[in-house]
């Protein structure tokens, strides 16, 4: 960062307290830009916009998106895109849609619904994602076609072959453990919540002080202890907030007589139960922790943002790029079939269209994240809170009626708006002409 | 004792074409422990292509290489770097997008547990940098954000904390300005000292007659001559690379 001798006093004193807090500049702006849409939409619809009920299905809606959008910022990070991850998607969801209903039961003479087959089925729903991403990553790295252009053929042909696996008909999707990874269906309730709140809350905590630990064993300068304890402390509440704001969401009291009923017993009266925290949320929060680990603390994520910063410097120190491009479009297909593990169980069905036009959302959400085209620059939380950001202002454009077209013209102008403030705000520090 | 009768690095007959045109046509060079060789000649003349098959960036066509009196085969950059050949590319070939210790150990990071270890990384840095360029502060900022000095600190410091017995650099100072450029001679100099082989491509004549030992000038794809620098002037070695003819009084 560099310090900017014209800026008044007042900017300057507080460029210190966010350099103290060693707070990500463009992550604050999202953050900033988060809180404004929420702050709009609140006032607009009366306060509902932020009920624990809306929040719970924004953080449901944006698993998908943003599950893909982790894999994306690594792809976009290695100087390369994915075009296809939309219809890899829907083919994941196909072969796991027919393995579930059809094939494996015809195999295994199984009833559907049996817990061993949807263990197979998503087993051969992650390994074929995976496989499809490993093959765009060969064309890529090995065969030299730039990624433009597999992927655009990818997003054809998977579209259809999705097609052609299901006959073009939707399949109707019951089973309840594979509902369990949608949303409203698979959720810890409010007492597991807490305690996984709790847990979570004390590992962020340990991890900021074991790092500030590392540091200084070795001789360097460390933040001041209170602005660990502030970043601590933000990072603590807002876990606890989003746990317990979950945790006040009733399961309605119909689907509960009807848990009951199913389970041969009667509801006693008076009986309440709440959603807490979603199977599908804890899924995305377990692959962004583990994405930015990888990002951050791996040397397949180093060699990643060094191949994005300068390709021939990677090669030349000896760095496999090819082999390196294979693992990044496979871990991108790897992604894609959870989301259409997520995104079929909370649909509840296999339709041809899901996952169609995903591909711009999730691009869009990791550029609005921070990741920069030109390759070496991108977060994996960034991309999630893109994501977010997207979802949210669609939830909110919709529940004040404004029009799908109206809708999709925003997010359109969003992705720009986004990119343009963040040239502007690297023109004004002096990072870029 | 460094052991100067024996040859580091012999590179015979080598031949390299790019789709019909011989970039490098039969050359062939040595370089003796704590020996710097300057390697000369005007863009195009095939001295960078020649020097990028001892480093792995290219494969050569025909010829051989030998290490230390054993043949060899370079691959890729990865074999240069197990028979401890580091290159300083013109380019510098770093990330811009990494900090100084992400660069310097890119390729071969510390690792704990599998995890990179940055604060280890960042304090061996430091340590290297202490030794080559005292100066150095900037740890934690992406390179794009150094002058070409610490930039070129960066590239060499990579080189010497591997242990390199052969070093490549491929202009050096071209980047630099008067004061950075005498820091580079004197790390030459050092690391001369410590018996490592150097090839140096160099332009400026005045920087080959201080520094190198001996010069080969290449033109067109071959080799010159290879001359002591003690012996000519620098009239001598630019006559050289201009007519492409060894000086009267040196041919044989």
């Amino acid at each position: 960062m560099s310090d900017q001798g014209l800026s008044a006093p007042g900017t300057a004193q507080r460029r210190r307290v966010i350099d103290t807090l060693e707070i990500d500049v463009r992550l604050l702006g999202m953050l900033m830009a988060f809180a404004a849409v929420a702050v709009v939409f609140t006032i607009w619809t009366g306060g509902t916009f932020v009920g624990p009920r809306n929040v719970f299905n924004i953080a449901v809606q944006t698993v998908p998106v943003a599950i893909m959008a982790c894999g994306m910022v690594f792809v976009i990070v290695a100087r390369h895109i994915d075009l296809s991850v939309g219809s890899m998607l829907a083919m994941c969801s196909a072969i796991m849609a027919m393995s579930q209903t059809s094939w494996l039961p015809s195999v295994f003479g199984t009833e559907y619904g049996n817990p061993a087959v949807l263990a197979v089925t998503v087993v051969i729903g992650l390994a074929f994602g995976t496989v499809m991403g490993g093959v765009t990553g060969w064309l890529v790295g090995y065969q030299r076609i730039p990624s433009f252009i597999v992927t655009l053929g990818g997003l054809f042909v998977w579209r259809n072959v999705n097609w052609f696996t299901t006959n073009g008909q939707s399949v109707s999707l019951t089973d309840p453990n594979l509902l369990m990874f949608g949303g409203t269906e698979g959720v810890l309730g409010a007492t597991a919540s807490w305690v996984l709140g709790l847990i979570a809350a004390a590992i962020a905590v340990w991890a900021i002080f074991a790092s500030r630990r590392n540091k200084q064993s070795h001789g360097f300068m460390v933040k001041p202890v209170w602005a660990e304890a502030v970043m601590a402390g933000l990072i603590v509440g807002v876990i606890l907030f989003f746990v317990g704001w979950l945790s006040r969401y009733p399961v309605p009291a119909a689907k509960l007589k009807r848990l009951f009923e199913a389970r041969g017993e009667a509801m006693p009266e008076g009986y309440t139960a709440m959603h807490g925290l979603p199977i599908s949320v804890l899924i995305l929060i377990a692959v962004g922790v583990m994405m930015t680990v990888v990002a951050r603390k791996t040397t397949f994520g180093r060699y990643i943002f060094a191949m994005g910063g300068n390709p021939d410097a990677a090669e030349l120190s000896g760095i496999n790029t090819r082999a390196l491009t294979v693992k990044i479009f496979a871990l991108m297909g790897f992604l894609c079939a959870l989301a259409a593990l997520v995104a079929q169980a909370r649909l509840q069905s296999h339709g041809n269209d899901i996952g169609m036009l995903e591909e711009l959302r999730v691009i869009a959400a990791a550029v609005i994240g921070g990741t920069a085209l030109a390759g070496g620059v991108g977060t994996i939380y960034g991309a999630i809170l893109g994501a977010l950001i997207m979802q949210s202002l669609q939830s909110g454009m919709a529940m004040v009626g404004v029009d799908t077209p109206f809708q999709n013209i925003v997010v359109g102008l969003v992705l720009i708006i986004a990119v343009w403030v963040d040239i502007l705000y690297r023109k004004r520090l002096g990072l870029s002409k | 004792m460094i052991d100067r009768t024996k040859p580091l690095v012999e590179m015979r007959d080598i031949s390299i074409s790019f789709g019909g045109i011989k970039a490098v046509d039969r050359v062939s060079i040595d370089l003796y422990p704590g020996e710097v060789v300057g390697l000369l000649g005007h863009n195009g003349a095939g001295k960078s292509t020649l020097i990028k098959c001892l480093s792995g960036a290219y494969q050569k066509d025909a010829g051989q290489i030998l290490i230390s009196g054993q043949e060899v085969e370079i691959n890729n950059p990865r074999d240069a770097r197990d028979l401890n050949i580091e290159t300083i590319y013109q380019t510098l070939a770093l990330a811009d997008n990494l900090d100084a210790a992400s660069n310097l150990f890119l390729g071969r990071e510390i690792k704990k547990r599998g995890i990179v270890d940055d604060a280890k990384m960042e304090a061996e840095a430091r340590k290297i940098m202490g030794r080559l360029n005292p100066n150095f502060r900037k740890f934690s900022v992406p390179v794009s954000a150094l002058s070409g000095g610490q930039r070129q600190s960066v590239a060499i410091a990579r080189a010497v904390y591997f242990n390199a017995k052969i070093l490549i650099m491929d202009e050096p100072t071209a980047a630099l300005g008067p004061h950075e450029t005498q820091m580079v001679a004197e790390l030459i100099q050092e690391l001369k000292a410590q018996g490592l082989g150097i090839f140096l491509i160099e332009h400026d004549i005045h920087n080959v007659m201080k520094l190198c030992d001996r010069a080969s000038v290449m033109k067109n794809g071959q080799l010159v001559g290879t001359v002591n620098v003690k012996d000519v002037t620098d009239d001598d070695i630019l006559g050289m690379i201009i007519l492409g003819k060894k000086p009267a009084h040196l041919a044989a």
